[in-house]
């Protein structure tokens, strides 16, 4: 299962520290999330979309990600101009278009791709494990940081799990519908993927257990921040409070 | 079951926040070291099984199973889920890193009040009791969830009422489809591996 679809490159997001990624993101969607003002968000997008073209990243895959996250955005045109209660500009018998919801509507759609296109040249650049290895540094809490990469660390071979049961139902003429037949051999399904689970994590505890486990992870290889992620931190932090003065108005 | 980035206001960002927090230390408090692995893998199988689409009627619906997770895992639910979810926001951009403590709640609620509920149900050794007790996991916990997305996406715009009333009535089906499926999920592991549910041999 190949899920790290934006993680092998060369640009410099791929070589940065992920820990200035991860904090120059955090700032950067934490600020356009409560943003509301139009040039505001704007200047996040074009940061965002900056972020995705320098990246050099497949632009077919980051289309189809950009389409589905939309999708959800499409569905709230449909509602959002009707329904918010405001200022009526058309109306055509029941249906009235107010100004509040096209303003909301707009105000949703930038601030969402601004997120996700900036999550994915910051975030999608960087292998999840060197992403959990910087929360580590980060200092999140220990426990939390197993979990993490215990679970990732499985998904492909759990997902192989699956997909062994899924050959050995087709093998057997399974056609899925809408009958009890159906969820009861997805329930069978499941259950068994759990029980799986949980007797592999057994092994795994064991076979911690016996190479001596006292609940700490050692990190040999530590991360240094080079003068160039210094650099990076301090202009990402910097058109992040751009961002910032553009919603409060400090500008004027 | 997620709300996108961007949707949402601060406040209800914050509460959300705040309250996944509490919810996700409780958990990890409770979790000894012996049960990280464990909580770890089941959350891939979770991570796995919410990409199987089943069909309900002409359409069909992705998993959600958060009836499950919580009759399995307790409060051990809010530090599996937001795993889950992050890994999810990280690797395809589902939900977002903003809206993390929102969907954690989310979802991670519903199933802490299935497991307070039916876990003793699912844990009685009565074939039809277990069933019934994973069957009202499965559908309460969807339609729980619904009505807290409609509750954020209300508290955030009032011009959301309609929508989130429209996307926690459409989990209606999808409540009955997994209420089923979490009947017949919880009666297998109870004849298989009861350990699991937190059972004696």
């Amino acid at each position: 299962m190949h899920l790290e679809e934006f993680a092998e490159g060369k640009s410099f997001w791929h070589r940065m520290d992920p820990r200035v990624k991860v904090l120059a993101l955090t700032a950067f969607a934490v600020v356009t999330a409560i943003s509301d003002h139009l040039p505001a968000l704007l200047l996040a997008l074009g940061l965002g979309v900056t972020s995705i073209l320098t990246a050099k990243l497949d632009m077919k895959k980051v289309g189809v990600r950009l389409l589905v996250v939309n999708t959800f955005v499409l569905f709230l045109w449909l509602f959002l101009p009707f329904t918010t209660p405001g200022e009526v500009i058309w109306s055509f018998s029941f249906l009235t278009v107010k100004r509040e919801g096209l303003e909301l509507a707009l105000a949703i759609t930038l601030k969402t791709n601004a997120i996700v296109t900036a999550s994915i040249g910051l975030i999608g650049t960087s292998s999840v494990f060197s992403l959990v290895h910087g929360m580590t540094h980060l200092k999140m809490p220990e426990k939390l940081v197993h979990l993490f990469f215990f679970c990732y660390r499985y998904i492909s071979v759990i997902h192989e799990e699956y997909l062994l049961l899924r050959t050995s139902m087709r093998v057997r003429s399974f056609k899925a519908g809408t009958n009890m037949h159906t969820y009861k051999t997805f329930a069978y399904l499941l259950g068994m993927l759990f029980v799986r689970s949980y007797e592999r994590s057994q092994r795994i505890y064991q076979a911690m257990v016996l190479r001596g486990f006292n609940g700490t992870f050692y990190t040999l290889d530590h991360f240094h921040m080079r003068g160039s992620d210094w650099c990076a931190l301090f202009i990402m932090g910097f058109l992040t409070a751009l961002v910032g003065a553009l919603q409060w108005g400090v500008l004027n | 079951m997620h709300i996108s980035e961007g949707v949402l206001t601060a406040p209800v960002l914050i509460a959300g926040a705040l309250l996944a927090g509490g919810g996700v230390a409780i958990g990890l408090a409770k979790m000894r070291p012996k049960d990280v692995p464990e909580v770890a893998v089941l959350s891939s199988a979770f991570f796995v099984a919410s990409l199987i689409h089943i069909p309900v009627g002409p359409v069909s619906s992705h998993l959600v199973l958060i009836g499950i997770t919580g009759l399995l895992l307790g409060w051990m639910a809010f530090p599996s889920i937001l795993v889950g979810l992050t890994l999810q926001a990280i690797l395809f951009q589902y939900g977002g890193l903003t809206t993390l403590g929102v969907n954690t709640f989310n979802m991670a609620f519903p199933a802490l009040v299935c497991h307070m509920l039916f876990a003793p149900m699912v844990k009685s050794r009565l074939p039809r009791k277990v069933w019934l007790g994973g069957f009202l996991a499965g559908a309460l916990s969807i339609i729980l969830g619904g009505i807290l997305i409609a509750l954020s996406l209300a508290a955030s715009n009032e011009g959301f009422v309609e929508v989130g009333t429209l996307i926690a009535a459409s989990n209606l089906p999808i409540a009955i489809a997994e209420g089923i499926l979490t009947g017949f999920c919880v009666s297998f592991i109870s004849k298989v591996k009861p350990e699991l549910l937190g059972m004696k041999r």
